[in-house]
């Protein structure tokens, strides 16, 4: 059993929690001519890193907020959370 | 290399079988190879053994960083069917289903291949809808399929939970009555057997570190047992494909994760068929031992733990006890876990890549096992001849950029979605 910290409830069990993947993703901009390439990356392709991952999840049976957290994805030890709009710095 | 046969039996038996060759050596890398397989599981072996059987390329070195079979061929379920409805995953699978029904006997090796059919439980209407679809799209591909009603899986299957009161009835079920169960090591064992025997190295506990590419070509790679030089490299590395790829800087369409399976103590003969559940994912089918070998959903998020986490394990007894009731009487004897290369439409990869000698298989999801020698047949032939065949062609790498996606399920990393 995985325990996440919410950012905003504290410490709760993996149940009441859903996975949303990679965090480090990002959209490609409005408005900009992008390539097909881009778009793949955005919506497929994926580093799925072996250790320290960012990544996203719901708090679904709490407060609903999405969250990132910083868990090692060989060991599962969870290292730290965010609130989903925090920058993480590297 | 010795036959295995009744007369090499007995007589060996008179030396108490101490005189039995070696299964396969244990060579020390050479310089170079034709061909490099990373990856010593079943694709990898069995993609060595036809390389040399159908393409008599027999330089080959299959680079294991643990121990050969030691991956998802021997953590797996043992299903083998081909009970897709999309044309690419049917003739792929139906190709594979007539090298299992050969197997034993190709390889002189028995992997007890046990064609006992699987039936997946429908629980609607609507469900029953799907499966007569996917039966007639099996049967235009010339896969047996059968439409079941309620009556006909009570016959089958009474001991699956057919009152009237429950949260999801049984109203029918599609069988392939040709698909089954095989011994998953032997698999692994025969294929290596009979590739050590044409000549392939098989070099275990040997870790790849990184690539030689020259001018987008590759020239070798480089292990913990030294470099090994190579024009062709072929990877059957399942859960470590994303491992590889960030070392060649590609980045594909494959998220790791983990897959749990588990058996009960052994019991009588209760079940004669693999069955699978309709309103959740869970499968099960009777070990020759009389374990009941059970698996179900992904534990949910990345993973390379290689063992799973309760919250899933007990999701998925949930639901094989909503199908059959007995199952709750049982004790769990093992539980196990392997790490899935989960592609995002659910289908798998099998291609040549942007860089010139670099082949790529990976993406198997929840059916690598099944796979095993349609894959390795298919991937044999990549290789050979530096082009797919009409088999996987459909099984390529920039599906995901040209939108001919093969979504058999949708089920691909994303269960939280399904």
């Amino acid at each position: 059993m995985l325990y996440i910290k919410c950012p905003y409830c504290g410490m709760r069990s993996q149940n009441e929690f859903s996975y949303g993947g990679d965090a480090s993703i990002k959209r490609p901009e409005l408005n900009k001519e992008i390539s097909n390439e881009e778009w793949d990356n955005f919506v497929y392709n994926r580093k799925s890193l072996r250790g320290k991952h960012l990544e996203l999840w719901q708090h679904l049976s709490g407060c609903r907020q999405w969250i990132k957290v910083e868990r090692d994805t060989a060991t599962h030890e969870i290292f730290n959370t965010y609130k989903a709009d925090e920058e993480v710095s590297k | 290399m010795q036959k295995y046969s009744i007369f090499n039996l007995v007589k060996n038996a008179f030396s108490n079988h101490e005189n039995w060759d070696l299964a396969w050596k244990d060579p020390t890398p050479k310089e170079e190879y034709d061909v490099v397989i990373i990856g010593g599981g079943g694709h990898g072996l069995a993609t060595a053994y036809y390389l040399a059987k159908e393409h008599n390329i027999t330089k080959v070195a299959i680079i294991e960083k643990g121990w050969i079979g030691g991956g998802n061929v021997g953590r797996n379920t043992t299903i083998i069917r081909s009970n897709y409805m999309h044309d690419e995953n049917a003739l792929f699978s139906e190709f594979g289903m007539d090298l299992w029904r050969k197997m034993s006997q190709d390889l002189n090796y028995n992997v007890m291949f046990s064609p006992r059919g699987i039936i997946n439980l429908a629980h609607s209407d609507a469900q029953m809808n799907a499966y007569a679809r996917r039966g007639n799209s099996m049967r235009l591909n010339g896969i047996d399929a059968i439409l079941l009603n309620r009556e006909q899986v009570r016959e089958i299957i009474p001991m699956a939970d057919f009152s009237e009161n429950v949260r999801f009835p049984i109203f029918g079920g599609l069988m392939q009555p040709s698909a089954g169960t095989a011994r998953h090591d032997a698999v692994a064992w025969g294929y290596a057997r009979q590739a050590d025997s044409m000549g392939v190295d098989i070099i275990q506990n040997c870790e790849v570190t990184g690539f030689d590419v020259i001018a987008g070509k590759i020239n070798g790679i480089r292990t913990s047992r030294g470099n090994i030089k190579t024009k062709k490299v072929g990877l059957c590395v399942a859960g470590s494909t994303n491992i590889l790829a960030e070392k060649l800087n590609m980045t594909l369409p494959i998220e790791t994760h983990l897959l749990q399976a588990c058996v009960s103590e052994p019991v009588k003969p209760i079940l004669d068929r693999v069955v699978t559940f309709g309103a959740g994912h869970f499968y099960i089918s009777q070990s020759d031992k009389g374990e009941m070998v059970m698996g179900g959903d992904l534990d949910g998020y990345n993973s390379y733990a290689q063992r799973g986490n309760l919250p899933t394990l007990q999701h998925v007894l949930t639901e094989g006890i909503a199908m059959m009731p007995f199952l709750s009487k049982l004790k769990m004897l093992r539980t196990w876990g392997g790490i899935m290369d989960m592609s995002m439409d659910g289908s798998p990869i099998i291609d040549k890549t942007h860089i010139d000698g670099l082949y790529l298989n990976c993406g198997w999801c929840y059916g690598g096992f099944k796979a095993t020698p349609a894959s390795g047949w298919t991937f044999a032939h990549t290789i050979a001849q530096d082009r797919v065949h009409e088999l996987n062609a459909g099984y390529s790498l920039n599906r995901f950029s040209t939108g001919h996606l093969i979504d058999e399920k949708g089920l691909g990393t994303k269960t939280w979605i399904s």
